[in-house]
C-alpha cells in the first residue's frame, strides 16, 4: 500500500458565505487509501469542506491540494475526485447503465472499455439485471448503490461521500456501512466521508475529524476520539459521557468540585478550569463502601434505573451532580433500585481531560 | 342494515361520487357544448357543403370540393407561408426565451418574481392595441425605423413586410415561450448539474446532457403555445403585414367575408385545427410524459 503518500491536503482553508464563516481556517491531511470521516452536527461546515475538495465551492482562502497538486480555481470536471451526493443526484432521464457510464463518456473512454468498466461497477454494487431501469424505478438503497457505482467506475483518486446513507432506513444503513467499508478495502481508493452519525463514523473510519462551527476540533482514530477526547464538544458528540468539573492543580493532578484530588496527567497550566470526562460504561456501581481500593470512589444515591435488555443505566446523584452509569445487565440480579446508597468507582486512566 | 361493505355498496358509492362530479361540471359542459362543440360541428359540416353561385352555402349536397381546392397553388402558398412563419416565430422565440428563462430561474426568488411580473405586464393591455403600437414604431418616421436606419440597417423600413409580421408575432408570443421554459428550468435539481460537473462534464456538456433534456417539457410546451397561435394568426399579419401576402388566419376570414366561400373557409379552418391538434398530441406524448 502507498499508505504514506498524501491524498488530500488542506492548509488554512476558510470559506465565507457573505458574513457567515462556514469553514474556519482548517488544516487537514488525508493519507492515500485512508477511510477518513468528517463528523459533526448539521451546519458545522463538513459538507462545505467536502464540496471545496470536489471543486463545487472555492475556498475563500487557503491552499487545497490533491496528490500534491494545488487545485486552486480548477473546476470540478478537472479534478481527480468523484462525489456521491447526499441526494444521489442520479440523472432521472438516463437509465442505470447510462448514469454509471456518464463520467467515462465525458472522458471519452472508448466504447468497449467503457462497457467493460460499467459491467465491473454494476456487479461491484450488485445491480446486475437492473441496468435498463430509470432511477425512479429503484428503491433508495438501489439508487444509493448506483450513485456509488457511478463514482467508483471512474477509479477516482479520492472518493467523496456526502452522507450517502442518510436517506436509508436503519437496517439498510447498517448493512451498507459494512458493504462500504469492504468496498473501500477492495478498491483501495481514498474515501472522505461526511456524516453527522457518530456510530457510522466510528464503525467505518480509519480516522475521524470532528467539526463544530466551522472548526476542526480533533483528528484522531475512532478509538482515540472516543477514549481521549480533547474538547467538551467532542466528548459530548461522540457517545454519552459524564463531565466532572475540575481545576488543574499541578501537571498530573486535578481537583474536583467536591475537593477530591484525581491523578490525571494534563498539559493545561495550573488553575485552568477543565472537566474530567468519564464514559457511563467506565463507571462501576457498588454497595456503599464496597468499592475496591486503587480506583477513584464517589458516594451517591440511585435516582433511577432503566433496563435496556443488554444493559442497565443508572442515574446516580453524588452530592454536587448527577452521573450516568451503564452496566451490563447481569443475570445474578444485583440490580440497584432508586434510593439505594451506592459507591461509584472509576479508574483515572479511563478518563480524559477536556476543555471548552 | 348492518354497515358491512360489499362490492355492491362500493360500486354504489363510486357511482354517487361520479354523479356529484358531473353535476359540478354541468354548467361548463353546457357552455362548451353550445358555444364550442356545436359551432365546431357547424364548421366541419360547412367544409363538406356546396357553395352556390350567389355565394350561399348549401348543406344538402355533401361533397369534398372544398378539400379538393386546398391543393390549388394559391391556397398551398398561403398554407406553406403560414407554416414557415409559425416555425420561424417558434424558433426565434425559443432562441430568445431560453437564455432569458435560464437567467430568471437562477436569480434569487424576489428578483425572479419581479422579472416574471415584468414579462406578464404586456398582457394587461389589449393585444390589438399593442400591435397598433408597433405600427407606430415601425412607421417611416417611427422610433424603430429611425433607430434601425441610425444603426445602418438600410432605411430601416420594415412595415408591411414579412419581417414586420415575424417581429410582431415574436413580440406577441414570446411570453408564452418564456413562462413554460422558466417553469421547467426552475424545477431542475441543481445537484444534477453539480453531479455532471463532478463526473467530468464541462459547463457546455452538462447543459447539453442534463439541463436541456430536463427542460424539454418546457421547450415542447412553449413551442406548441407559440406555434399554434402563430399558425392561425390574424391580427398581426393584418396590421403589420398590410395583408399583401395572406396568412392562414386572414385568408380564412377573406373566404367567409369577401369571397363568400363558406365551404373553403371551413375546410381551411379544419386543416388549421388538425395541425394544432397534431401539435398538441405530440406535446402530450413527448413532454406530457415527463411533466
Amino acid at each position: 500500500m502507498r499508505e504514506t503518500t498524501i491524498a488530500v491536503e488542506l492548509q488554512g482553508v476558510t470559506k465565507r458565505f457573505g458574513d457567515v464563516v462556514a469553514v474556519d481556517d482548517i488544516d487537514l491531511t488525508v493519507a492515500d487509501g485512508e477511510f477518513f470521516s468528517l463528523l459533526g452536527p448539521s451546519g458545522c461546515g463538513k459538507t462545505t469542506t467536502l464540496r471545496m475538495i470536489a471543486g463545487l465551492e472555492l475556498p475563500s482562502q487557503g491552499s487545497l491540494s490533491i496528490h500534491g497538486e494545488e487545485m486552486g480555481l480548477r473546476p470540478p470536471n478537472k479534478r481527480p475526485v468523484n462525489t456521491v451526493f447526499q441526494s444521489y443526484a442520479l440523472f432521472p432521464h438516463m437509465d442505470v447503465r447510462t448514469n454509471i457510464g456518464f463520467g467515462l463518456e465525458m472522458r471519452k473512454v472508448d466504447k468497449d472499455e467503457r462497457s467493460d468498466l460499467i459491467d465491473w461497477a454494476v456487479s461491484l454494487v450488485e445491480m446486475d439485471g437492473m441496468e435498463q431501469r430509470k432511477p425512479n424505478q429503484l428503491s433508495g438503497g438501489q439508487q444509493q448503490r448506483v450513485a456509488l457505482a457511478r463514482a467508483l467506475v471512474n477509479r477516482p483518486e479520492v472518493l467523496l461521500l456526502d452522507e450517502p446513507l442518510g436517506a436509508l432506513d436503519l437496517k439498510l444503513r447498517q448493512q451498507m456501512q459494512t458493504e462500504l467499508k469492504n468496498l473501500q478495502r477492495e478498491v483501495g481508493i481514498t474515501f472522505i466521508y461526511v456524516t453527522h452519525d457518530q456510530e457510522e463514523a466510528v464503525t467505518m473510519s480509519d480516522r475521524i475529524g470532528v467539526m463544530h462551527e466551522g472548526r476542526l476540533l480533533q483528528i484522531d482514530t475512532p478509538e482515540a476520539i472516543y477514549e481521549r477526547p480533547i474538547t467538551r464538544f467532542v466528548a459530548d458528540f461522540i457517545g454519552r459521557t459524564n463531565f466532572l468539573e475540575a481545576t488543574v492543580a499541578s501537571g498530573d493532578e486535578v481537583v474536583l468540585t467536591n475537593g477530591d484530588r484525581l491523578r490525571v496527567p494534563t498539559s493545561h497550566p495550573e488553575g485552568t478550569a477543565i472537566a474530567v470526562t468519564v464514559r457511563p460504561e467506565r463507571l462501576t456501581v457498588h454497595g456503599r463502601g464496597q468499592a475496591p481500593e486503587g480506583s477513584h470512589r464517589l458516594d451517591g444515591v440511585v435516582d433511577s434505573a432503566v433496563y435496556l435488555g443488554n444493559a442497565v443505566t443508572y442515574s446516580v446523584s453524588v452530592d454536587w451532580m448527577h452521573l450516568e452509569i451503564r452496566c451490563p445487565a447481569s443475570l445474578a440480579g444485583d440490580r440497584r433500585s432508586p434510593g439505594d446508597d451506592v459507591t461509584l468507582s472509576f479508574d483515572p486512566d479511563h478518563t480524559s481531560v477536556v476543555i471548552g | 342494515m348492518a354497515a358491512v361493505t360489499t362490492p355492491d355498496l362500493e360500486r354504489q358509492a363510486e357511482r354517487a361520487e361520479s354523479r356529484r362530479g358531473f353535476l359540478l361540471g354541468l354548467p361548463s359542459i353546457i357552455y362548451l357544448l353550445v358555444f364550442f362543440v356545436i359551432p365546431l360541428g357547424v364548421v366541419i359540416a360547412y367544409s363538406f357543403a356546396t357553395r352556390t353561385r350567389t355565394g350561399r352555402t348549401e348543406l344538402n349536397n355533401w361533397n369534398l370540393e372544398a378539400y379538393r381546392r386546398l391543393s390549388e397553388e394559391v391556397v398551398r402558398a398561403v398554407a406553406f407561408r403560414s407554416l414557415w412563419f409559425a416555425i420561424l416565430t417558434t424558433v426565434i422565440c425559443l432562441a430568445l426565451a431560453y437564455p432569458l428563462a435560464y437567467f430568471i430561474s437562477t436569480r434569487r426568488p424576489t428578483t425572479r418574481n419581479l422579472m416574471l411580473v415584468g414579462i406578464m405586464i404586456p398582457f394587461w393591455s389589449n393585444f390589438l392595441i399593442r400591435t397598433y403600437a408597433w405600427r407606430l414604431l415601425l412607421d417611416s418616421d417611427g422610433l424603430f425605423t429611425q433607430m434601425a436606419s441610425g444603426m445602418g440597417l438600410g432605411d430601416g423600413r420594415i412595415l408591411f413586410t414579412s419581417k414586420a409580421v415575424i417581429l410582431g408575432l415574436v413580440y406577441g408570443y414570446l411570453p408564452f415561450m418564456v413562462l413554460p421554459l422558466y417553469a421547467s428550468i426552475e424545477r431542475i435539481d441543481w445537484s444534477l448539474v453539480e453531479g455532471a460537473r463532478d463526473l467530468y462534464a464541462s459547463g457546455w456538456e452538462s447543459f447539453r446532457r442534463v439541463v436541456w433534456p430536463l427542460s424539454r417539457p418546457g421547450v415542447i410546451a412553449g413551442s406548441i403555445l407559440v406555434f399554434v397561435p402563430s399558425f392561425g394568426a390574424f391580427v398581426t399579419p393584418a396590421i403589420l403585414g398590410g395583408n399583401k401576402k395572406g396568412l392562414m388566419g386572414s385568408y380564412i376570414v377573406d373566404q367567409f367575408m369577401d369571397a363568400r366561400n363558406g365551404p373553403l373557409g371551413a375546410s381551411l379552418s379544419v386543416v388549421v385545427l388538425a395541425v394544432m391538434l397534431i401539435g398538441t398530441l405530440v406535446y402530450f406524448r413527448q413532454g406530457g410524459r415527463n411533466l
